[in-house]
């Protein structure tokens, strides 16, 4: 009896999670490769996704966290994260859909980031030092101390970043330093980008772009 | 303790007095230059060098190389791991930015305060004895033997970091310490400062405050349980851990708690449990008596009646004592 009482307990509370949250269904990946058959103009048919030096660049989805790709679908639907051109893209998925290209994405595996070539030695240098060490006369605290050792990412809240495309990176913390992206939890990536000057955004995306996004591509590298 | 001014904006580090003003153009817009300004009247103000300046300092090849090793012991403590850290610390999880940052203690501060007397331990410290102190305590560990290849490196580091500061300066030090918000008029609460802690703590450190690893590499430090200080740490003190959550968290986000907030987490996070403190008698309430003035240790937890360090849980150390911890010293010297 008592028992019985604590399993519905768990189930209600597991039921009302799934309902108000934005994640927690389940994916399937094999249905989520139909329903990404519109995205891969932009995303590629890989996830590789493109950098666009002059334009609107097209992030690289293979390998980010299901949930963290998820959440940003949501998050465009509810206008949470606002961009024309992903807002009409999300609002062709219901949240199964969404679950299932999250997953989809999930799996492809990553692939190298592009935008950073052209980068000089110095540029590099403050982007590794504001990647590993952070600018603390500035407070800007190093990126990996939320996004992890070589900005692979960590759980589902803070994504890999690493080997994602120079300009999808700039165009993010320019986003967040002119307040037209604040769909992270606690300000917590706002209270950083509002710190950075443009040559920081600009050599910490190039360090990233050049950077292996997961252990196989360093290993491959 | 030194008394920090109410700040109208952020105020960390920036200018300097004794090193040149290195002030970045948009590092004014976020910290309040007036605080430091006005601290510069009475206190103490320096801006400790970074690595970048290390490169051009001049000062001999091999000390560079001494000083890089310092530094990445200090911000990669974990490589001590098992021989003389047994928590998920690094020096750095602590002393934020690398060491440098005001109201984060910075770690200079004691190259040019000691050798002096501390409380802590009842005679008179140097530098190294005080690094070991951070060890057997905040590390939950051993300390590097004095005179050894880490110690002199550490302390080469902090040594460094006070290039320029006056050695036994006769001004209070800017920014050294936790220095925690004024106690707000409503006491702190356990309740109150467990719900603030989920809303803005756990997503790093977890609704246990276990930390967190990734892939086996670590990432975020655990504030409670076997990854954390033991109790023999100051942090384990209402006041300090009020000052450090205050002054540094969360990440990235200093003084943007309010006072209450502020104390009522640090009162939920020091009436967890933590290793045992190093000092153990074998007894809580002696060891409490003799050792604990200013933490909760062996003190009653309100809610559920739980005696806090009474336990014989070291942590991973296990029976490893540090041999710092009760060394006696200076017992010969006459009183005049
Ligand atoms: C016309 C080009 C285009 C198409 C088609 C498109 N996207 Fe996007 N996508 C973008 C752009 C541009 C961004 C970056 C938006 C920004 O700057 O905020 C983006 C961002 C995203 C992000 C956020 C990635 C991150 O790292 O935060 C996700 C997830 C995403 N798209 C998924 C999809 C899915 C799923 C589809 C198909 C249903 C799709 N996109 C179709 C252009 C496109
Ligand atoms: C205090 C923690 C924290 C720090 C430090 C931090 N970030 Fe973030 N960052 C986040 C969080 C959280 C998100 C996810 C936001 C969301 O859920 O939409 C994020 C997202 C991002 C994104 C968007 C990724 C994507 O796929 O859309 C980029 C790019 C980024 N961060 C770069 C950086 C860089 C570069 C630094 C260092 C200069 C940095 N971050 C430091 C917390 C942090
Ligand atoms: C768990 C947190 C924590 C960790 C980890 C930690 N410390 Fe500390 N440290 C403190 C606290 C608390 C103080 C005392 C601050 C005060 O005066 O209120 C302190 C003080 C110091 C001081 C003296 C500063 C002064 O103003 O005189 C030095 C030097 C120091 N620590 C070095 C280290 C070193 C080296 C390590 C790594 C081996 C380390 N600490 C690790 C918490 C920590
Ligand atoms: C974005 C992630 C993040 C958030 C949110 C965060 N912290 Fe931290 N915290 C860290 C990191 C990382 C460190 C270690 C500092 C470093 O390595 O630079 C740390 C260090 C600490 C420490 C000292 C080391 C230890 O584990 O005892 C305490 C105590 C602490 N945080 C408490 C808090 C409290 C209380 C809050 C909420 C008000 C909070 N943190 C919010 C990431 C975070």
């Amino acid at each position: 009896m008592n028992n019985k009482y604590v399993s519905r307990v768990g189930l209600c509370v597991g039921l009302t999670l799934i309902a108000a949250g934005t994640v927690a269904q389940e994916g399937d990946a094999e249905r989520g490769q139909a329903a990404a058959a519109s995205c891969s103009a932009c995303h590629q048919a890989d996830g590789s996704g493109m950098n666009v030096p002059d334009g609107e660049s097209w992030p690289r989805l293979a390998g980010l966290d299901a949930d963290y790709i998820a959440k940003q679908l949501h998050d465009f639907k509810a206008g949470r994260r606002e961009n024309a051109t992903m807002a009409t893209f999300a609002n062709m998925l219901n949240d199964q859909q969404i679950a299932d290209v999250a997953a989809y994405y999930s799996q492809l595996p990553a692939t190298q980031g592009q935008g950073g070539d052209e980068a000089d030695e110095t540029l590099l240098a403050r982007g590794q030092q504001l990647a590993e060490r952070g600018d603390w006369n500035a407070y800007i605290v190093s990126c990996q101390s939320c996004h992890g050792p070589g900005g692979k990412g960590v759980g589902d809240t803070f994504p890999g970043i690493a080997g994602q495309h120079a300009g999808y990176i700039r165009t993010q913390l320019s986003a967040w330093k002119n307040e037209t992206r604040s769909n992270d939890p606690q300000n917590l990536m706002g209270a950083i980008a509002k710190r950075m000057s443009d040559d920081d955004i600009q050599a910490v995306s190039a360090w990233y772009a050049t950077q292996p996004a997961s252990a196989d591509q360093e290993s491959a590298q | 303790m030194i008394t920090c001014p109410r700040p109208l904006v952020l105020a960390l580090t920036g200018c300097s007095l004794t090193v040149g003003i290195g002030i970045s153009v948009y590092a004014t817009s976020v910290f309040a230059q007036e605080e430091r300004a006005d601290a510069a009247l009475n206190q103490l103000v320096h801006e400790p060098p970074t690595m970048e300046d290390l490169e051009s300092a001049d000062i001999h090849p091999e000390l560079k190389k001494v000083i890089r090793y310092g530094h990445d012991l200090f911000t990669n403590t974990q490589q001590l791991r098992g021989e003389n850290v047994f928590n998920d610390m690094n020096c750095s999880s602590c002393h934020l930015g690398e060491g440098r940052v005001p109201f984060s203690a910075p770690v200079w501060t004691a190259a040019i305060t000691l050798p002096d007397f501390r409380g802590k331990n009842q005679h008179v410290n140097n530098l190294e004895e005080r690094i070991a102190g951070c060890f057997a305590y905040s590390m939950n560990g051993v300390p590097p033997e004095y005179g050894s290849d880490e110690m002199l490196a550490l302390s080469a580091y902090h040594q460094w970091l006070a290039t320029g500061a006056p050695m036994y300066p006769d001004k209070p030090i800017y920014g050294r310490g936790f220095p925690a918000p004024e106690e707000p008029a409503e006491g702190p609460s356990y309740a109150r400062g467990e719900t603030a802690y989920q809303e803005n703590c756990s997503i790093c450190h977890q609704e246990n405050g276990a930390g967190h690893y990734e892939n086996d590499e670590y990432v975020f430090p655990a504030p409670w349980g076997d990854g954390s200080n033991n109790w023999g740490a100051g942090i384990a003190r209402l006041e300090t851990m009020a000052g450090f959550i205050y002054q540094n968290m969360p990440l990235g986000q200093p003084r943007s708690l309010s006072d209450q907030q502020a104390w009522d987490i640090a009162y939920y996070i020091t009436r967890q449990e933590r290793p045992q403190d190093p000092r153990y008698t074998g007894d809580v309430a002696e060891t409490a008596e003799r050792f604990h003035g200013r933490s909760l240790y062996g003190q009653t937890r309100e809610h559920d009646g739980h005696v806090l360090g009474d336990h014989d849980n070291f942590g991973e150390k296990g029976d490893i004592k540090p041999w710092n911890v009760g060394m006696p010293r200076f017992e010969n010297l006459s009183e005049e």
